[in-house]
Protein backbone atom coordinates (compact mmCIF):
# COMPACT_ATOMS: atom_id res chain seq x y z
CA UNK A 1 0.00 0.00 0.00
CA UNK A 2 1.59 3.81 -0.87
CA UNK A 3 1.81 5.80 2.37
CA UNK A 4 1.94 9.90 1.61
CA UNK A 5 2.98 11.50 4.82
CA UNK A 6 0.52 14.06 3.99
CA UNK A 7 -2.76 11.75 4.20
CA UNK A 8 -1.22 10.04 6.85
CA UNK A 9 -3.75 10.12 9.37
CA UNK A 10 -1.87 8.56 12.38
CA UNK A 11 1.09 11.20 11.68
CA UNK A 12 -1.67 13.82 12.27
CA UNK A 13 -3.13 12.33 15.19
CA UNK A 14 0.66 12.17 17.00
CA UNK A 15 1.48 16.12 15.89
CA UNK A 16 -2.06 17.15 17.40
CA UNK A 17 -0.93 14.85 20.72
CA UNK A 18 2.06 16.92 21.04
CA UNK A 19 0.84 20.02 20.48
CA UNK A 20 -1.59 19.68 23.85
CA UNK A 21 0.71 17.97 25.59
CA UNK A 22 3.30 21.22 25.04
CA UNK A 23 0.21 23.54 25.19
CA UNK A 24 0.25 24.45 29.03
CA UNK A 25 3.84 25.04 29.21
CA UNK A 26 3.60 27.72 26.33
CA UNK A 27 0.07 29.05 26.61
CA UNK A 28 -0.71 30.70 29.83
CA UNK A 29 -4.03 31.36 29.18
CA UNK A 30 -5.82 30.31 31.67
CA UNK A 31 -9.79 30.24 29.65
CA UNK A 32 -7.86 28.55 26.61
CA UNK A 33 -6.76 25.44 28.94
CA UNK A 34 -10.39 25.24 30.66
CA UNK A 35 -11.63 25.17 27.56
CA UNK A 36 -9.70 22.19 26.03
CA UNK A 37 -10.24 20.16 29.22
CA UNK A 38 -13.93 20.61 28.21
CA UNK A 39 -13.22 19.82 24.64
CA UNK A 40 -11.28 16.84 26.22
CA UNK A 41 -14.51 15.74 28.28
CA UNK A 42 -16.98 16.15 26.14
CA UNK A 43 -15.35 13.99 23.26
CA UNK A 44 -15.29 11.12 25.32
CA UNK A 45 -19.38 11.40 25.85
CA UNK A 46 -19.87 11.91 22.39
CA UNK A 47 -17.63 9.21 21.86
CA UNK A 48 -19.89 7.08 23.80
CA UNK A 49 -22.79 8.29 22.38
CA UNK A 50 -21.39 7.49 18.48
CA UNK A 51 -21.12 3.75 19.67
CA UNK A 52 -24.76 3.96 19.46
CA UNK A 53 -25.81 6.35 16.68
CA UNK A 54 -22.40 5.69 14.54
CA UNK A 55 -21.53 1.76 15.57
CA UNK A 56 -24.79 0.62 16.10
CA UNK A 57 -27.15 3.09 14.57
CA UNK A 58 -29.40 3.36 17.40
CA UNK A 59 -30.70 6.83 18.09
CA UNK A 60 -30.97 7.60 21.89
CA UNK A 61 -31.96 11.12 22.82
CA UNK A 62 -32.02 10.38 26.70
CA UNK A 63 -27.54 9.80 26.61
CA UNK A 64 -27.69 12.50 29.26
CA UNK A 65 -28.75 10.60 32.04
CA UNK A 66 -25.32 8.60 31.97
CA UNK A 67 -23.93 12.35 31.74
CA UNK A 68 -25.94 13.18 34.84
CA UNK A 69 -25.48 10.21 36.84
CA UNK A 70 -21.92 10.83 36.69
CA UNK A 71 -21.63 13.84 37.41
CA UNK A 72 -24.15 13.76 39.97
CA UNK A 73 -22.66 10.60 41.82
CA UNK A 74 -18.95 12.10 41.86
CA UNK A 75 -20.26 15.77 42.68
CA UNK A 76 -21.99 14.05 46.13
CA UNK A 77 -19.61 11.51 46.47
CA UNK A 78 -16.84 14.69 46.71
CA UNK A 79 -19.41 16.92 48.56
CA UNK A 80 -20.53 14.32 51.81
CA UNK A 81 -17.85 12.12 51.92
CA UNK A 82 -13.69 13.72 51.52
CA UNK A 83 -12.71 15.65 48.87
CA UNK A 84 -10.02 13.20 48.55
CA UNK A 85 -8.15 11.48 45.74
CA UNK A 86 -9.93 8.19 47.38
CA UNK A 87 -13.42 9.62 47.24
CA UNK A 88 -12.93 10.77 43.97
CA UNK A 89 -12.03 7.16 42.58
CA UNK A 90 -14.69 5.14 44.88
CA UNK A 91 -17.02 7.59 43.08
CA UNK A 92 -15.63 6.38 39.38
CA UNK A 93 -16.59 3.21 40.56
CA UNK A 94 -19.70 3.71 41.84
CA UNK A 95 -20.76 5.73 38.84
CA UNK A 96 -19.78 2.76 36.57
CA UNK A 97 -21.52 -0.34 38.60
CA UNK A 98 -24.53 2.18 38.43
CA UNK A 99 -24.69 3.40 35.07
CA UNK A 100 -24.00 -0.23 34.07
CA UNK A 101 -27.08 -1.31 35.62
CA UNK A 102 -28.88 1.56 34.63
CA UNK A 103 -27.92 1.32 31.01
CA UNK A 104 -28.35 -2.83 31.30
CA UNK A 105 -31.54 -2.19 32.42
CA UNK A 106 -33.61 0.19 29.86
CA UNK A 107 -31.21 -1.95 27.52
CA UNK A 108 -33.53 -5.14 28.48
CA UNK A 109 -36.42 -2.82 28.93
CA UNK A 110 -36.72 -0.64 25.75
CA UNK A 111 -33.99 -1.66 23.07
CA UNK A 112 -36.77 -4.31 21.21
CA UNK A 113 -38.23 -1.39 20.55
CA UNK A 114 -37.92 -0.27 17.15
CA UNK A 115 -35.55 2.85 16.79
CA UNK A 116 -38.39 5.61 16.99
CA UNK A 117 -40.29 4.18 20.26
CA UNK A 118 -36.52 3.96 21.68
CA UNK A 119 -35.75 7.14 21.22
CA UNK A 120 -39.04 8.50 22.82
CA UNK A 121 -38.45 6.19 25.66
CA UNK A 122 -35.07 7.23 26.27
CA UNK A 123 -36.69 10.86 26.23
CA UNK A 124 -38.81 10.09 28.97
CA UNK A 125 -36.24 7.66 31.49
CA UNK A 126 -33.70 10.97 31.00
CA UNK A 127 -36.81 13.00 31.47
CA UNK A 128 -37.24 11.13 34.85
CA UNK A 129 -33.90 11.62 36.31
CA UNK A 130 -34.35 15.03 35.53
CA UNK A 131 -37.18 15.14 37.91
CA UNK A 132 -35.32 12.68 40.35
CA UNK A 133 -32.61 15.17 40.98
CA UNK A 134 -34.74 17.96 41.38
CA UNK A 135 -36.96 16.85 43.79
CA UNK A 136 -34.54 14.44 45.90
CA UNK A 137 -33.61 17.79 47.65
CA UNK A 138 -31.36 16.28 50.42
CA UNK A 139 -29.43 14.49 48.26
CA UNK A 140 -28.85 17.27 45.09
CA UNK A 141 -30.01 20.21 46.58
CA UNK A 142 -32.55 20.75 44.21
CA UNK A 143 -32.63 22.78 40.61
CA UNK A 144 -30.03 25.32 42.31
CA UNK A 145 -27.35 22.38 42.57
CA UNK A 146 -24.18 22.89 44.52
CA UNK A 147 -20.99 23.45 44.81
CA UNK A 148 -18.02 21.02 46.39
CA UNK A 149 -14.19 21.15 46.73
CA UNK A 150 -12.31 18.76 44.53
CA UNK A 151 -8.81 16.53 45.58
CA UNK A 152 -6.21 18.88 45.93
CA UNK A 153 -4.12 17.11 43.37
CA UNK A 154 -6.44 17.66 40.67
CA UNK A 155 -6.63 21.94 41.95
CA UNK A 156 -4.16 23.14 39.44
CA UNK A 157 -5.70 23.16 36.02
CA UNK A 158 -2.60 21.77 34.07
CA UNK A 159 -2.83 19.06 36.16
CA UNK A 160 -6.51 18.91 35.05
CA UNK A 161 -5.84 19.36 31.95
CA UNK A 162 -3.36 16.03 31.47
CA UNK A 163 -5.51 14.36 33.48
CA UNK A 164 -8.50 14.86 30.93
CA UNK A 165 -6.19 14.52 27.93
CA UNK A 166 -4.87 11.27 29.16
CA UNK A 167 -8.84 10.26 30.09
CA UNK A 168 -10.04 11.05 26.48
CA UNK A 169 -6.50 9.14 24.60
CA UNK A 170 -7.58 5.61 26.95
CA UNK A 171 -11.09 5.79 26.07
CA UNK A 172 -10.43 6.68 22.55
CA UNK A 173 -7.71 3.55 22.93
CA UNK A 174 -10.59 1.24 24.67
CA UNK A 175 -13.26 1.97 22.61
CA UNK A 176 -11.43 1.77 19.28
CA UNK A 177 -10.22 -1.97 20.56
CA UNK A 178 -13.68 -2.32 21.64
CA UNK A 179 -15.06 -1.48 17.65
CA UNK A 180 -12.68 -3.30 16.19
CA UNK A 181 -13.09 -6.61 18.20
CA UNK A 182 -15.48 -8.97 16.78
CA UNK A 183 -18.26 -7.98 18.99
CA UNK A 184 -17.38 -4.25 17.82
CA UNK A 185 -17.65 -5.33 13.96
CA UNK A 186 -21.39 -7.33 14.57
CA UNK A 187 -22.47 -3.81 16.01
CA UNK A 188 -21.61 -2.17 12.59
CA UNK A 189 -23.12 -5.15 10.45
CA UNK A 190 -26.71 -4.54 12.95
CA UNK A 191 -26.04 -0.72 11.84
CA UNK A 192 -25.69 -2.13 8.54
CA UNK A 193 -28.94 -4.60 8.24
CA UNK A 194 -30.67 -5.60 11.06
CA UNK A 195 -32.37 -8.68 9.59
CA UNK A 196 -29.60 -9.79 7.96
CA UNK A 197 -27.17 -10.12 11.17
CA UNK A 198 -29.93 -12.11 12.66
CA UNK A 199 -29.96 -14.51 10.03
CA UNK A 200 -26.14 -14.45 10.36
CA UNK A 201 -27.20 -16.39 14.30
CA UNK A 202 -26.11 -13.29 16.26
CA UNK A 203 -29.26 -12.70 18.49
CA UNK A 204 -29.63 -8.69 17.95
CA UNK A 205 -30.92 -7.83 21.06
CA UNK A 206 -28.15 -8.84 23.23
CA UNK A 207 -25.48 -6.52 20.85
CA UNK A 208 -27.86 -3.73 21.66
CA UNK A 209 -27.27 -4.39 24.78
CA UNK A 210 -23.91 -4.35 25.01
CA UNK A 211 -23.23 -1.16 23.46
CA UNK A 212 -26.02 0.33 25.27
CA UNK A 213 -23.80 -0.81 28.39
CA UNK A 214 -20.65 0.02 26.66
CA UNK A 215 -22.12 4.02 25.78
CA UNK A 216 -23.29 4.11 29.33
CA UNK A 217 -20.36 3.27 31.07
CA UNK A 218 -18.37 6.02 29.33
CA UNK A 219 -20.85 8.50 29.31
CA UNK A 220 -21.03 7.97 32.86
CA UNK A 221 -17.22 8.70 33.52
CA UNK A 222 -17.17 11.91 31.13
CA UNK A 223 -19.66 12.84 33.40
CA UNK A 224 -17.94 12.89 36.90
CA UNK A 225 -15.06 14.03 34.89
CA UNK A 226 -17.24 16.57 33.72
CA UNK A 227 -17.50 17.78 37.50
CA UNK A 228 -14.83 17.58 38.42
CA UNK A 229 -13.79 20.50 36.34
CA UNK A 230 -16.94 22.78 37.14
CA UNK A 231 -16.52 21.84 40.67
CA UNK A 232 -20.30 22.25 40.57
CA UNK A 233 -23.19 20.17 39.39
CA UNK A 234 -26.73 21.32 38.86
CA UNK A 235 -29.84 19.87 36.80
CA UNK A 236 -28.32 20.79 33.80
CA UNK A 237 -26.10 17.53 33.50
CA UNK A 238 -29.47 15.53 32.63
CA UNK A 239 -30.84 18.13 30.08
CA UNK A 240 -31.89 17.33 26.81
CA UNK A 241 -29.40 19.91 25.31
CA UNK A 242 -26.62 17.63 26.92
CA UNK A 243 -27.39 14.83 24.51
CA UNK A 244 -27.93 16.98 21.60
CA UNK A 245 -24.76 18.49 22.07
CA UNK A 246 -23.32 14.61 21.85
CA UNK A 247 -25.92 13.97 18.95
CA UNK A 248 -23.80 17.32 17.38
CA UNK A 249 -20.57 16.52 17.87
CA UNK A 250 -20.78 12.87 16.53
CA UNK A 251 -22.89 14.42 13.15
CA UNK A 252 -20.31 17.07 13.19
CA UNK A 253 -17.01 15.65 13.82
CA UNK A 254 -18.62 12.16 11.44
CA UNK A 255 -20.43 9.41 13.00
CA UNK A 256 -19.02 6.00 12.70
CA UNK A 257 -15.69 7.27 13.43
CA UNK A 258 -14.85 7.65 17.14
CA UNK A 259 -11.71 10.12 16.35
CA UNK A 260 -15.03 12.00 14.50
CA UNK A 261 -16.57 12.82 18.11
CA UNK A 262 -13.53 14.24 19.19
CA UNK A 263 -13.37 17.04 16.27
CA UNK A 264 -16.58 17.33 16.43
CA UNK A 265 -16.32 18.41 20.21
CA UNK A 266 -13.59 20.33 19.40
CA UNK A 267 -15.07 21.84 16.71
CA UNK A 268 -18.45 22.53 18.64
CA UNK A 269 -17.32 23.95 21.81
CA UNK A 270 -14.74 26.52 19.78
CA UNK A 271 -17.57 27.84 17.93
CA UNK A 272 -19.24 28.17 21.01
CA UNK A 273 -16.72 29.64 22.85
CA UNK A 274 -15.77 32.15 19.72
CA UNK A 275 -19.77 33.06 18.90
CA UNK A 276 -20.15 34.18 22.80
CA UNK A 277 -17.04 35.87 22.75
CA UNK A 278 -18.41 37.59 20.06
CA UNK A 279 -21.36 38.92 22.09
CA UNK A 280 -19.32 41.85 22.80
CA UNK A 281 -19.78 43.16 19.78
CA UNK A 282 -23.11 41.92 18.73
CA UNK A 283 -26.28 40.77 20.37
CA UNK A 284 -27.81 38.02 18.37
CA UNK A 285 -24.52 36.34 18.50
CA UNK A 286 -25.48 35.87 22.88
CA UNK A 287 -28.61 33.48 20.76
CA UNK A 288 -25.53 31.04 19.55
CA UNK A 289 -28.22 28.35 19.66
CA UNK A 290 -29.68 29.79 16.20
CA UNK A 291 -26.06 29.62 14.77
CA UNK A 292 -25.92 25.86 15.95
CA UNK A 293 -29.56 25.06 14.47
CA UNK A 294 -28.22 26.48 11.36
CA UNK A 295 -25.17 24.48 11.95
CA UNK A 296 -27.04 21.31 12.10
CA UNK A 297 -29.08 21.69 9.04
CA UNK A 298 -26.33 23.05 6.76
CA UNK A 299 -24.32 19.85 8.34
CA UNK A 300 -26.83 17.17 7.99
CA UNK A 301 -27.47 18.05 4.27
CA UNK A 302 -24.11 18.73 2.84
CA UNK A 303 -21.78 16.95 5.38
CA UNK A 304 -24.06 13.80 6.29
CA UNK A 305 -20.44 12.10 6.95
CA UNK A 306 -19.24 14.55 8.70
CA UNK A 307 -15.48 16.02 8.81
CA UNK A 308 -13.74 12.86 9.68
CA UNK A 309 -16.18 11.10 6.97
CA UNK A 310 -15.03 13.95 3.71
CA UNK A 311 -11.33 13.51 4.98
CA UNK A 312 -11.74 10.13 4.79
CA UNK A 313 -13.42 10.39 1.78
CA UNK A 314 -10.65 12.46 0.23
CA UNK A 315 -8.07 10.17 1.09
CA UNK A 316 -9.71 7.64 -0.79
CA UNK A 317 -9.78 9.92 -3.63
CA UNK A 318 -6.29 10.44 -3.42
CA UNK A 319 -5.33 7.24 -3.09
CA UNK A 320 -6.56 6.21 -6.13
CA UNK A 321 -5.71 8.45 -8.25
CA UNK B 1 -35.66 -41.84 8.12
CA UNK B 2 -36.16 -38.85 10.05
CA UNK B 3 -36.78 -35.88 7.61
CA UNK B 4 -34.50 -32.61 8.41
CA UNK B 5 -37.24 -30.26 7.86
CA UNK B 6 -40.69 -30.94 8.04
CA UNK B 7 -43.94 -28.38 8.54
CA UNK B 8 -47.01 -30.12 9.95
CA UNK B 9 -49.93 -27.42 8.70
CA UNK B 10 -48.11 -24.66 8.36
CA UNK B 11 -50.05 -21.48 8.28
CA UNK B 12 -50.07 -17.85 8.08
CA UNK B 13 -53.03 -15.50 7.89
CA UNK B 14 -52.83 -11.53 7.11
CA UNK B 15 -56.39 -10.89 7.99
CA UNK B 16 -58.34 -13.03 5.71
CA UNK B 17 -55.38 -14.36 3.08
CA UNK B 18 -53.77 -17.61 3.42
CA UNK B 19 -50.01 -16.80 1.77
CA UNK B 20 -49.20 -19.88 3.14
CA UNK B 21 -52.68 -22.53 3.68
CA UNK B 22 -51.95 -25.98 5.78
CA UNK B 23 -48.59 -26.64 4.09
CA UNK B 24 -47.49 -30.30 5.42
CA UNK B 25 -44.29 -31.07 3.68
CA UNK B 26 -41.13 -33.49 4.56
CA UNK B 27 -37.50 -32.82 3.61
CA UNK B 28 -35.14 -35.39 3.64
CA UNK B 29 -31.83 -35.09 4.56
CA UNK B 30 -29.17 -34.23 1.42
CA UNK B 31 -31.35 -33.82 -0.66
CA UNK B 32 -31.79 -31.48 -3.50
CA UNK B 33 -36.07 -30.08 -3.41
CA UNK B 34 -36.81 -27.25 -5.53
CA UNK B 35 -39.75 -25.39 -4.88
CA UNK B 36 -41.94 -23.93 -7.98
CA UNK B 37 -45.34 -22.00 -8.52
CA UNK B 38 -46.77 -19.16 -10.28
CA UNK B 39 -46.17 -15.30 -8.53
CA UNK B 40 -47.64 -15.01 -5.34
CA UNK B 41 -48.12 -18.66 -4.56
CA UNK B 42 -46.21 -17.88 -1.41
CA UNK B 43 -42.76 -19.30 -1.88
CA UNK B 44 -40.89 -16.78 -0.21
CA UNK B 45 -43.50 -16.65 2.38
CA UNK B 46 -43.23 -20.25 3.11
CA UNK B 47 -39.11 -19.61 3.41
CA UNK B 48 -39.82 -16.93 5.85
CA UNK B 49 -41.49 -19.28 7.85
CA UNK B 50 -38.98 -21.56 7.99
CA UNK B 51 -36.85 -19.56 8.69
CA UNK B 52 -38.23 -17.60 10.96
CA UNK B 53 -38.16 -14.21 9.71
CA UNK B 54 -42.70 -14.84 10.11
CA UNK B 55 -44.33 -16.41 12.88
CA UNK B 56 -47.09 -19.16 11.75
CA UNK B 57 -50.45 -18.06 12.48
CA UNK B 58 -50.65 -22.11 13.25
CA UNK B 59 -49.24 -25.44 12.39
CA UNK B 60 -45.82 -26.30 13.19
CA UNK B 61 -41.87 -26.18 11.71
CA UNK B 62 -39.77 -29.01 12.95
CA UNK B 63 -35.97 -29.73 12.62
CA UNK B 64 -34.34 -32.77 12.99
CA UNK B 65 -37.47 -33.89 14.81
CA UNK B 66 -37.41 -30.93 17.28
CA UNK B 67 -40.02 -28.43 17.13
CA UNK B 68 -38.59 -24.76 15.96
CA UNK B 69 -41.54 -23.10 15.44
CA UNK B 70 -40.82 -20.29 18.17
CA UNK B 71 -37.17 -19.92 17.53
CA UNK B 72 -36.03 -16.54 16.26
CA UNK B 73 -34.31 -16.67 13.06
CA UNK B 74 -30.60 -16.39 14.70
CA UNK B 75 -31.59 -19.23 16.80
CA UNK B 76 -32.25 -21.61 13.49
CA UNK B 77 -29.31 -20.40 12.77
CA UNK B 78 -27.05 -21.27 15.17
CA UNK B 79 -28.85 -25.06 14.75
CA UNK B 80 -27.93 -25.37 11.06
CA UNK B 81 -30.37 -23.50 8.61
CA UNK B 82 -28.86 -20.70 6.82
CA UNK B 83 -30.85 -18.90 3.91
CA UNK B 84 -30.60 -16.79 1.35
CA UNK B 85 -32.76 -13.89 0.36
CA UNK B 86 -34.74 -13.21 -2.93
CA UNK B 87 -34.14 -9.26 -2.04
CA UNK B 88 -30.21 -8.52 -2.45
CA UNK B 89 -29.55 -8.80 1.31
CA UNK B 90 -25.91 -7.61 2.47
CA UNK B 91 -24.49 -4.82 4.64
CA UNK B 92 -24.08 -2.20 1.62
CA UNK B 93 -21.37 0.03 3.80
CA UNK B 94 -19.09 -2.50 4.67
CA UNK B 95 -16.53 -3.80 2.48
CA UNK B 96 -16.99 -7.30 0.34
CA UNK B 97 -14.94 -9.14 2.49
CA UNK B 98 -16.33 -7.85 6.40
CA UNK B 99 -19.51 -8.95 4.74
CA UNK B 100 -18.32 -13.07 4.65
CA UNK B 101 -15.98 -12.41 7.69
CA UNK B 102 -19.25 -11.95 9.64
CA UNK B 103 -20.83 -14.57 8.84
CA UNK B 104 -16.96 -16.99 9.15
CA UNK B 105 -17.44 -15.29 13.05
CA UNK B 106 -20.98 -16.49 13.15
CA UNK B 107 -20.14 -19.94 12.33
CA UNK B 108 -17.20 -19.97 14.65
CA UNK B 109 -19.09 -19.28 17.59
CA UNK B 110 -17.50 -15.77 18.17
CA UNK B 111 -20.29 -14.30 19.43
CA UNK B 112 -19.05 -12.06 22.34
CA UNK B 113 -15.43 -10.87 22.21
CA UNK B 114 -15.28 -7.25 23.51
CA UNK B 115 -11.39 -6.88 23.90
CA UNK B 116 -10.00 -9.14 21.24
CA UNK B 117 -7.60 -7.57 18.32
CA UNK B 118 -8.48 -7.96 14.97
CA UNK B 119 -4.78 -9.86 14.39
CA UNK B 120 -6.42 -12.91 16.67
CA UNK B 121 -9.05 -13.67 14.35
CA UNK B 122 -6.81 -12.95 11.30
CA UNK B 123 -7.92 -16.39 10.14
CA UNK B 124 -11.35 -15.33 9.59
CA UNK B 125 -10.40 -13.26 7.25
CA UNK B 126 -8.50 -16.03 5.08
CA UNK B 127 -11.75 -18.28 5.70
CA UNK B 128 -14.01 -15.55 3.62
CA UNK B 129 -11.46 -14.82 1.27
CA UNK B 130 -11.25 -18.20 0.60
CA UNK B 131 -15.24 -18.11 0.67
CA UNK B 132 -14.76 -15.32 -1.79
CA UNK B 133 -12.98 -16.98 -4.45
CA UNK B 134 -15.07 -19.92 -4.09
CA UNK B 135 -17.97 -17.80 -5.45
CA UNK B 136 -15.32 -16.02 -7.72
CA UNK B 137 -15.41 -12.68 -6.26
CA UNK B 138 -11.73 -12.86 -5.11
CA UNK B 139 -10.64 -10.20 -6.68
CA UNK B 140 -13.54 -7.51 -4.64
CA UNK B 141 -12.94 -8.26 -0.90
CA UNK B 142 -12.05 -4.59 -0.62
CA UNK B 143 -15.06 -3.12 -2.51
CA UNK B 144 -17.96 -1.75 -0.53
CA UNK B 145 -20.93 -3.97 -1.26
CA UNK B 146 -23.11 -1.08 -2.24
CA UNK B 147 -20.58 -0.74 -4.97
CA UNK B 148 -21.00 -3.91 -6.34
CA UNK B 149 -22.76 -5.45 -9.81
CA UNK B 150 -26.38 -6.71 -8.91
CA UNK B 151 -24.93 -10.26 -9.96
CA UNK B 152 -22.17 -9.73 -7.85
CA UNK B 153 -24.08 -8.94 -4.65
CA UNK B 154 -26.16 -12.31 -5.21
CA UNK B 155 -22.58 -14.32 -5.64
CA UNK B 156 -21.47 -12.16 -2.42
CA UNK B 157 -24.87 -13.31 -0.50
CA UNK B 158 -24.13 -17.16 -1.66
CA UNK B 159 -20.53 -17.34 0.04
CA UNK B 160 -22.44 -15.21 3.00
CA UNK B 161 -24.40 -18.36 2.97
CA UNK B 162 -21.93 -21.29 2.73
CA UNK B 163 -19.75 -19.27 5.63
CA UNK B 164 -22.37 -20.51 7.82
CA UNK B 165 -21.76 -23.98 6.60
CA UNK B 166 -24.98 -25.26 7.40
CA UNK B 167 -26.75 -28.24 6.74
CA UNK B 168 -29.73 -26.89 5.32
CA UNK B 169 -29.66 -24.07 3.10
CA UNK B 170 -32.61 -22.53 1.56
CA UNK B 171 -31.84 -20.49 -1.52
CA UNK B 172 -34.46 -17.72 -2.74
CA UNK B 173 -33.61 -17.35 -6.41
CA UNK B 174 -30.11 -17.21 -6.40
CA UNK B 175 -29.82 -15.89 -9.95
CA UNK B 176 -33.16 -13.57 -9.79
CA UNK B 177 -31.88 -10.36 -11.90
CA UNK B 178 -28.68 -11.55 -12.60
CA UNK B 179 -27.90 -11.01 -16.48
CA UNK B 180 -27.31 -14.19 -18.55
CA UNK B 181 -23.76 -14.13 -18.62
CA UNK B 182 -23.83 -14.22 -14.85
CA UNK B 183 -26.57 -17.24 -14.19
CA UNK B 184 -23.76 -19.94 -15.68
CA UNK B 185 -21.42 -19.00 -12.79
CA UNK B 186 -23.77 -19.00 -9.94
CA UNK B 187 -24.99 -22.06 -11.27
CA UNK B 188 -21.90 -23.83 -11.50
CA UNK B 189 -21.78 -22.75 -7.60
CA UNK B 190 -24.67 -24.65 -6.46
CA UNK B 191 -23.68 -27.11 -8.46
CA UNK B 192 -20.34 -27.61 -6.41
CA UNK B 193 -22.33 -27.66 -3.41
CA UNK B 194 -24.78 -30.18 -4.30
CA UNK B 195 -21.82 -32.85 -5.58
CA UNK B 196 -20.64 -32.06 -2.16
CA UNK B 197 -23.65 -34.30 -1.62
CA UNK B 198 -23.68 -32.97 2.64
CA UNK B 199 -26.15 -30.58 2.20
CA UNK B 200 -29.88 -30.36 2.16
CA UNK B 201 -30.96 -27.53 -0.03
CA UNK B 202 -34.17 -26.14 -0.66
CA UNK B 203 -34.57 -24.13 -3.96
CA UNK B 204 -36.88 -21.20 -5.26
CA UNK B 205 -36.39 -20.76 -8.72
CA UNK B 206 -38.57 -19.67 -11.64
CA UNK B 207 -35.78 -20.68 -14.58
CA UNK B 208 -37.54 -24.59 -15.36
CA UNK B 209 -34.43 -25.64 -16.75
CA UNK B 210 -32.37 -25.04 -13.91
CA UNK B 211 -34.69 -26.47 -11.72
CA UNK B 212 -35.32 -29.48 -13.46
CA UNK B 213 -31.44 -30.38 -14.01
CA UNK B 214 -30.39 -30.00 -10.30
CA UNK B 215 -33.46 -31.11 -8.03
CA UNK B 216 -34.34 -34.54 -6.86
CA UNK B 217 -37.99 -33.46 -5.73
CA UNK B 218 -40.48 -30.61 -6.70
CA UNK B 219 -42.76 -28.79 -4.89
CA UNK B 220 -45.89 -26.90 -6.54
CA UNK B 221 -47.12 -24.24 -4.41
CA UNK B 222 -49.95 -22.82 -5.66
CA UNK B 223 -52.22 -19.59 -3.95
CA UNK B 224 -50.70 -20.98 -0.63
CA UNK B 225 -51.26 -24.54 -1.39
CA UNK B 226 -48.99 -27.60 -1.27
CA UNK B 227 -50.47 -28.84 -4.83
CA UNK B 228 -47.74 -31.23 -5.66
CA UNK B 229 -44.53 -32.98 -4.25
CA UNK B 230 -43.17 -35.76 -6.87
CA UNK B 231 -39.88 -36.44 -8.94
CA UNK B 232 -39.53 -33.15 -11.18
CA UNK B 233 -40.32 -36.05 -14.40
CA UNK B 234 -43.90 -36.81 -12.34
CA UNK B 235 -44.46 -33.23 -12.09
CA UNK B 236 -44.18 -31.88 -15.58
CA UNK B 237 -46.40 -34.57 -16.33
CA UNK B 238 -49.00 -34.07 -14.62
CA UNK B 239 -51.62 -32.36 -15.71
CA UNK B 240 -53.06 -30.60 -12.62
CA UNK B 241 -49.36 -28.70 -12.37
CA UNK B 242 -49.57 -27.41 -16.27
CA UNK B 243 -53.28 -26.21 -15.62
CA UNK B 244 -51.76 -24.00 -12.55
CA UNK B 245 -48.76 -22.92 -14.55
CA UNK B 246 -50.75 -22.00 -18.03
CA UNK B 247 -53.84 -20.69 -16.24
CA UNK B 248 -57.58 -22.35 -15.84
CA UNK B 249 -57.14 -23.53 -12.59
CA UNK B 250 -59.27 -22.03 -10.03
CA UNK B 251 -59.27 -22.10 -6.37
CA UNK B 252 -62.48 -22.10 -4.89
CA UNK B 253 -61.42 -21.42 -1.46
CA UNK B 254 -60.04 -18.06 -2.06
Amino acid sequence: MKTNWLVSSRLWMGMAAILLIGFPFVSDSRSALILLTQIFIYAVFAMSYDILLGYTGIISFGHAMFFGIGAYTTAIFLHRWDHTMLAFLVSLLVVLVLTGIVSYLIGVMTLRLKSHFYAMLTLAVAGLFLVLAEKWRDLTKGSDGFTFYIPDVLKDRTTLYFASFFFMIIMFFLLKRFTDSPTGKVLQAIRENEQRTESLGYQILHYKIIASVVAGLAAGMSGSMYAITLRFVNTAVFGTNVTLDALLMTIVGGVGTLFGSIVGSALILLVHAGLTDLAKIHWIFERWMIFFGALYILAVMFFPQGVVGMLRQWKEKWKRA
Amino acid sequence: MQPILETDKLTIAFGGHKPVNEVSLKIMPNTFTSIIGPNGAGKTTLFNLLSGQLKPTSGRVLMKGKEITHLSPAKRTRLGMGRSFQITNVFPSLTVQENVRLAVQAQAGVYYNLFATPKKHAHFEKRAQELLETVLLGQKGDSLAKNLAHGEKRKLEIAMLLALETEVLLLDEPTAGMSLEEVPSILEVIRQIKNQGNRTILLIEHKMDMVLSFSERLMVLFNGKLLAEDTPENIMRSELVQKAYLGGLYDDAS
